[in-house]
């Protein structure tokens, strides 16, 4: 079986890329991942298919030998077809996320961080800085501390209109400890 | 008889078409979907009968012969779980509909419920009787899509999160298993079954062990085989109940059927066996032991679930007929029983408006009978000796003793000791809502596990519910299914020996594919 080698190096690069996205956690990052790996798939498959050729139909002059392998193009058609009805749900998954929690990013499951924090609990008051790389601290709903709070956000550009703007340019870029409590 | 094969994907399937377009007559919607999974189950059973008496259903789709045309194949194996799968489908969804009907959300959106619901039993039978790896793959993808649409039904914001999980993960697998297969087409030049298992065999064992841990992998994600298992005890238990129930008895399942499959016919060499053994041993233990430390029931129900994995697996990795047909019977005993606990939790949830057990007490005086609807499945789930849970499980060990190599005698120690984990737990779940007096919990609150649980409909928390008749009764019959299944073990488990019989070796399948006829 021959192999065109750009085709395989730009499968392998698809692969890689899209790897490296799904392992994100940002939703968006996930879905261009699962695009580029889905891509990757396919160019896999026809890989697959062998050497190029004619057009698989039987007509004069023409021997099996040089046509393209059919079935392989059709499994594609097929994938691709799957492919974007689950990126089209995907998609729709995301928007409906970010309406709800106005976070891109996956959060961590509720009972799982409830039974981690009754495991800290049980170790004493000092190890609240064991788990700050966590960043849930004690409080279980905060899921994930760094989430901007868009309520907050304008309330504070409004802050910030109405008083000077010789106020230290900084405020912005902390992160806001607060914010995840309240949604 | 070769044209009933067809009809368990095409019935279900015209029956979403038609549940889809009477979306605002809830009433006919309802209707529609219970005649189809009806009308499937009597196929179902017609074929069973069929197959075990004529021998295998064979149909080339469209009339092309077997390595151009796709073919579908219904051996005793996929006959069985045919029936089974259209027994439970029926029954959780008859569930639904009564809980739909008392919450009376006929103006939210779950017009969009019993369609989905008849798409994931397409995608469910398509599996079942795919005869070609694509098909297969196909079939997957039409469960795991609706799935995707019934895990995030109502699109709450934990439903989303969860949901979210669960689609990531088998988007994953999904793509593991095409590449999967391009590489077997690659290798053999073929995706019908039975034309892979005849050229498998002059593939260099090597390359043959990548395609079938590509496979492997790929199934063991949907089967939710340790340690592939992480997805699932997080996804399952936001769901509506109905819909974790189906979930929790049929997907994972599809998945070991798959494996099944891909052990005895596509790779029946023994290289990857001890290596299963050692997952088998590991999904069993660490399901176990993650059941024990939870406190919500439909979470403890989903790690209870991964915990018996193992068991099938164990099962299929032996490569015996024992083995194969021991594993056919616990498929069929876990289906059945798995589903009726989620559904016992749902009726929990219903009256007690809550899953975790430290807010449940009282509920023996409350409905005594929901207590027996849950306690009858959990002794069986325990393996308490005279249900088939215990009879499941001796044959599993019988078929590992036979076999008597040291890592089989471990395993069967360890099912032994996961049997009483996973009894424990259900117990500790009857002592805390069941027999534990409703007094015992007041006062008592959790801030961690405020938000874990969420009724549905929203009326989360209210005080004891009246449940409606019709769930009582499907839970009921699916608790009178499970015991059915001691009483007519021993005709079920002949049926199994047969189905396992027809497993030995791929040579029964390809024959059934290729009458008379050797590749080549």
């Amino acid at each position: 079986m021959s192999v065109s080698l750009v085709l395989l190096v730009v499968m392998a690069v698809l692969y890689a890329c899209g790897i490296y996205l799904l392992l994100e956690r940002s939703m968006t990052r996930v879905l261009l991942g699962f695009l580029l790996v889905g891509n990757a798939t396919n160019l896999l498959i026809i890989i697959m298919a062998g050497r190029a050729g004619v057009a698989p139909i039987v007509s004069d002059g023409v021997t099996p030998e040089e046509m393209s392998d059919p079935l392989p193009q059709a499994l594609i058609l097929t994938a691709i077809v799957i492919t974007f009805g689950v990126s089209a749900f995907l998609m729709a998954l995301i928007y409906r996320s970010w309406r709800l929690a106005k976070v891109d990013s996956l959060q961590d499951d509720e009972a799982d961080v409830a039974m981690r924090g009754g495991a800290v609990a049980l170790e004493g008051e000092g190890s609240e800085r064991a788990d700050d790389d966590t960043e849930f601290g004690t409080r279980a709903q905060a899921a994930v501390s760094t989430a901007r709070n868009l309520e907050e956000a304008d309330e504070r550009a409004a802050a910030e209109i109405t008083t000077s703007h010789d106020d230290a340019p900084g405020a912005d870029n902390t992160t806001d400890n607060t914010g995840g409590a309240h949604r | 008889m070769n044209a009933l094969v067809p009809l368990v994907v095409i019935i279900p399937l015209l029956g979403a078409a038609a549940a889809l377009t009477l979306g605002r007559r809830p009433r006919a919607q309802r209707v529609v979907t219970v005649a189809a999974l009806g009308a499937v189950l009597a196929v179902g059973a017609v074929m069973l009968y069929v197959v075990d008496t004529a021998g295998p259903l064979v149909m080339e789709v469209g009339g092309w012969a077997a390595p151009f045309g796709i073919v579908l194949v219904v051996d005793r194996l996929a006959a069985l779980m045919v029936v089974v799968s259209a027994l439970v489908l029926l029954a959780v969804l008859i569930f639904s509909v009564g809980q739909g009907l008392a919450d009376g959300d006929d103006e939210t959106p779950v017009s969009i419920y019993y369609p989905t619901y008849l798409i994931l039993a397409t995608g469910v039978f398509n599996a079942f009787i795919a005869g070609d790896l694509f098909n297969l793959y196909v079939g997957f993808e039409i469960l795991l899509v609706a799935s995707y649409v019934l895990i995030t039904l109502g699109g709450t914001e934990a439903r989303i999160r969860a949901g979210t999980t669960y689609i990531v993960v088998s988007l994953v697998s999904s793509m593991l298993f095409l590449a999967a297969i391009a590489m077997i087409y690659g290798a053999v030049g073929t995706v019908n079954i039975a034309q892979i298992s005849l050229r498998m065999a002059e593939i260099p064992v090597d390359v043959q062990i990548v395609l079938h841990i590509m496979l492997l992998v790929a199934f063991g994600i949907k089967a939710a085989v340790f340690p592939l298992s992480f997805w699932l005890p997080d996804s399952y238990p936001t769901a509506p109940a109905p819909v974790t129930a189906v979930f929790a008895g049929l997907l994972t399942k599809v998945g070991v059927y798959a494996i099944i499959r891909t052990e005895t016919i596509i790779f029946p060499g023994p290289e990857l066996n001890p290596a299963l053994l050692v997952l088998a041993l590991l999904t069993m233990v660490v399901g176990a032991l993650g059941a024990v430390a939870q406190a919500d029931i439909k979470r403890l129900l989903s790690f209870t679930l991964v915990s018996h994995i193992g068991y099938m697996i164990l099962g299929v990795a032996l490569g015996t007929v024992a083995g194969t047909a021991a594993a056919t019977f616990y498929v069929v005993h876990h289906i059945i029983v798995q589903t009726t606990l989620f559904l016992g939790a749902g009726l929990i949830e219903r009256v007690g408006g809550s899953t975790s057990i430290t807010r449940l007490g009282g509920l023996l005086k409350a409905s005594p009978l929901i207590a027996l609807l849950f306690f009858v499945p959990a002794l069986n789930l325990g393996g308490i000796p005279p249900f088939s849970g215990f009879i499941g499980k001796l044959a599993l060990f019988e078929a590992s003793a036979e076999q008597g190599t040291w890592l089989a005698w471990v395993l069967i120690g360890a099912g032994a000791l996961v049997s009483l984990l996973t009894l424990y737990a259900l117990m500790r779940v009857w002592n805390m809502a069941f027999w534990r007096p409703a007094a015992d919990v007041e006062g008592y609150e959790s801030t961690l596990l405020d938000n874990v649980t969420e009724a549905p409909g929203g009326h989360t928390m209210t005080a004891t519910r009246r449940v409606p008749k019709l769930m009582i009764g499907a839970t009921a019959g699916m608790v009178i299914a499970s015991v059915a299944l001691t009483v007519f073990a021993g005709p079920l488990f002949g049926l199994s020996t047969r189905a396992g019989e027809n497993l030995e070796g791929p040579g029964m399948y390809v024959q059934t594919v290729y009458p008379g006829v050797v590749d080549e």
